[in-house]
């Protein structure tokens, strides 16, 4: 008679503890299971290993070597009508620069043929009575550049000011004072943090930013919306699982492929490319964190909010990458954009990240900036949070 | 042949009810392409137009203010906050009060009419390097100026050798001018990529490739069929992107549009290419996703859409022999702006030739060969 009741007993009281574990907020155990049922999923893909952790490399590789701002050896053909020993030595300065590899063809006509053929940059025209021009006080030197590539184009005008500008420099050194008078101001230019000028310095800490908007973003906005389309999640609300264990144990492994490409980032920057840390490296782990928790949580919210892969994919890439590349200011100063594009660059966390790499990495510990960003940072991630888990009731639309 | 290319249109006309039934895949296909061109088309541009700057002035004479008044004027620049000696420098710059300061020194009046000259220094917040390159380049075009002006009131010599500057093509130097053209090709390429990499992925996931494999469609017919659509969508995206260069932007159009379409065509061709080998190749829509992903990335790179490509070391510059959108890109500014015709753009046509005819018949052989 007791037995059976006993069991009656024992079995309401585990069910009241499974109800009690149901609505607290997490079970340890569940998460547990979770977390290794998601993890083991993530190793198991190639393709997930592929974008978590060989395009990084493909990146740090692509940005280390690859892409660079600074101009070398920019392909330039000079024509000489005049070829005086004086108008040589004009000219001299573009043969020693860096900047130019120069060809000379014969007369202007086969130069305009170069130019259209993209095969030079730029044509240095020197007239046919350039030298007697010049002894007059009153020579002139054409340079057309190619103008198609503005940015380019624009640092080509000023190298080759500079190289005509040394046979200023060596004419009055020798002397001759009177061939150009001394200018009534000259700038003495300093790039502080980068007084090298190298490009490298600002592509690294954005290669972080890619690398983790990247990881956050791209990966995380399929998993929820894979199992939307394949019907398994559905199987997943029949357990007692709680929609806040199925988020955090999505987070879970995607957060350790992100930390695994910070990790390489940062190390290829340091030891590859000598991109100077000066500000605190445990500053750069903690917002790299926060940031890596907004770039997954979007990822989640994109896929919870679409439940299909593809609209998925396309939002991912439409709201994460492009403008982590475009509008962060990573490339591009957003000083100088219409208010209404600089008013969408602040809302992307993106934005406040850079600011803060870029700072950390080449400023130093500047309190005030890197408070404000991380704030920002932290507020979108809570934000983000809190709409993946009201996009992810345990109920079937 | 008739009956193939029946097969071949009713496939086709499939292929797009299954694209755009969905009415946020229409969404998906358009929406993003016109805010993507508007956005990055101001965005992208290194071109500056407000310049913050502190002043460190200690010399308060007419010739101090007379440049400053010429920085100001010149509608750059932007006067933030004045400094009172050289240590707020840091904070200012640090914290990003100011792009860059301006330094005048002490003397700087009696040294230039002394006739030896004045220096001014000028920092530059370094951690955009190319941000504060332009920066600096600004102020130096006011000094020349001043300077010219300079030289003329007070009857000085004129320099005896002067450059004259001129830029083809785009005569005012505006990045907009190059950006919007190249993203004719990139942003259609992106998504138009990701369709097609999905098209054959999904009916494998779903189970439906087989059924298909069945049918009296051969694998040929199949990679047309699948082709086809892909490629009329992204001619379409970029159609829309020309119409707002055209007419948005006002960017004029220099060369022929048979010529820019027939360059589109086979762009289009031999990203849809890409995207069905990729497509053939993976076994779900995740894998066809992420191998786009990490393939999109690199290609967007090592486009000379951001950074151009002569600037990469040449081993990176034979790397981006195998990008389509290198040449699209090449293709598309040069139509655009330079009025380019098919004689001077052979070079960029045939390798997307190439990479076409490489990558549909892969795309047909596994087609077959990967029914795992």
């Amino acid at each position: 008679m007791n037995a059976p009741s006993d069991t009656v007993v024992r079995s309401e009281a585990r069910g009241q503890a499974d109800a009690l574990a149901a609505r607290s907020p997490v079970s340890w155990r569940r998460l547990r299971a979770l977390v290794t049922k998601e993890t083991r999923q993530l190793l198991r893909d190639k393709s997930n290993l592929m974008v978590g952790l060989f395009l990084p490399v493909v990146l740090i590789l692509i940005f280390g070597y690859g892409l660079s701002f600074d101009i070398r050896n920019a392909p330039i053909a000079i024509v000489m009508d005049d070829t005086s020993p004086s108008a040589h030595d004009v000219i001299a300065g573009f043969y020693l620069s860096p900047y130019f590899s120069v060809t000379r063809p014969a007369s202007m006509n086969e130069a305009k043929k170069l130019m259209l053929k993209r095969k030079v940059d730029a044509i240095v025209y020197l007239q046919s009575d350039f030298s007697r021009q010049l002894a007059a006080g009153n020579a002139t030197i054409q340079v057309l550049v190619n103008g198609v590539d503005a940015n380019r184009a624009r640092v080509l005008q000023a190298f080759a000011q500079g190289a005509i500008g040394q046979w200023a420099i060596k004419r009055a050194a020798a002397g001759e004072v009177s061939a150009m008078p001394v200018p009534a101001i000259s700038l003495q230019t300093r790039l502080w943090y980068n007084e090298a000028n190298n490009s490298t310095y600002f592509l690294v800490p954005g290669l972080i930013v890619l690398v983790m908007t990247l990881n956050g973003a791209l990966l995380t906005s399929l998993v929820m919306a894979r199992e939307w389309e394949r019907g398994t999640l559905e199987s997943l609300f029949v357990t007692p699982v709680n929609s806040n264990e199925i988020i955090i144990s999505k987070l879970v492994p995607y957060f350790g492929v992100g930390l695994a490409g910070l990790t390489m980032c940062l190390l290829a920057g340091k030891f590859l490319f000598a991109v100077p840390i000066r500000g605190s490296l445990l500053l750069i782990v903690v917002i790299s964190m926060l940031y890596l928790l907004v770039s997954l949580s979007l990822g989640l919210l994109i896929s919870a909010a679409t439940k299909n892969q593809f609209l998925a994919s396309q939002l991912a890439l439409i709201t994460s990458f492009l403008p982590a590349l475009m509008l962060s200011g990573f490339i591009f100063d957003l000083h100088s954009v219409p208010a209404v594009v600089r008013g969408i660059s602040r809302v992307l966390p993106a934005t406040y990240y850079v600011e803060a790499l870029q700072t950390l990495f080449l400023a130093g510990n500047e309190w005030e900036l890197i408070v404000k960003d991380g704030a920002v940072l932290a507020v979108a991630a809570v934000v983000l949070l809190v709409l993946t888990r009201l996009n992810t009731r345990k109920e079937l639309a | 042949m008739n009956a193939s290319l029946h097969r071949i249109l009713i496939l086709i006309r499939k292929e797009l009810i299954a694209v755009l039934k969905d009415p946020r895949s229409r969404v998906i296909l358009l929406v993003p392409i016109v805010l993507q061109s508007l956005l990055f088309g101001y965005a992208a541009t290194f071109d500056l137009n407000e310049v913050s700057y502190a002043l460190l002035e200690s010399d308060h004479s007419g010739a101090a203010k007379d440049f400053m008044a010429q920085i100001d004027g010149s509608g750059v620049f932007k006067r933030v906050v004045e400094l009172r000696n050289a240590k707020q420098i840091g904070d200012v710059i640090g914290r990003k009060q100011a792009l860059l300061v301006i330094h005048l020194p002490p003397d700087f009046e009696r040294q230039i009419q002394s006739g030896r000259g004045a220096v001014i220094q000028v920092i530059t917040d370094g951690r955009n390097s190319n941000t504060g390159n332009v920066a600096a380049a600004y102020v130096g075009a006011v000094v020349e100026r001043f300077n010219a002006a300079w030289s003329d009131q007070h009857g000085y010599a004129k320099p005896p050798l002067r450059i004259e500057s001129r830029a083809w093509y785009n005569t005012n130097l505006e990045t907009r001018w190059n950006m919007i053209p190249s993203l004719i090709a990139a942003l259609s390429m992106l998504q138009v990529l990701m369709l097609t990499a999905l098209s054959v992925a999904r009916e494998r996931e779903q189970g439906t490739f087989d059924q298909l494999l069945v049918t009296p469609l051969r694998p040929t017919e199949i990679m047309v069929g699948k082709a086809v659509p892909s490629i009329l969508i992204g001619i379409a995206q970029s159609t829309i992107i020309l119409l707002l260069a055209l007419f948005w932007f006002g960017i004029p159009f220099q060369g022929s549009l048979v010529t820019l379409y027939l360059g589109l065509l086979l762009f289009t061709t031999a990203s849809v290419g890409i995207g069905l080998a990729l497509s053939a190749f993976s076994a779900t829509m995740q894998q066809a996703m992420l191998y786009t992903f990490v393939l999109l990335m690199p290609m967007m790179l090592l486009s000379g859409l951001t950074s151009a490509i002569s600037n990469m070391p040449t081993s990176m510059q034979y790397l981006t022999l195998v990008n389509p959108l290198r040449y699209a890109i090449e293709m598309t500014q040069r139509v655009y702006l330079e009025g380019a015709g098919i004689a001077v753009l052979y070079n960029d046509m045939w390798p997307l030739v190439v990479i076409a005819a490489i990558t549909l018949p892969t795309a047909v052989w596994l087609f077959r060969n990967r029914l795992a």
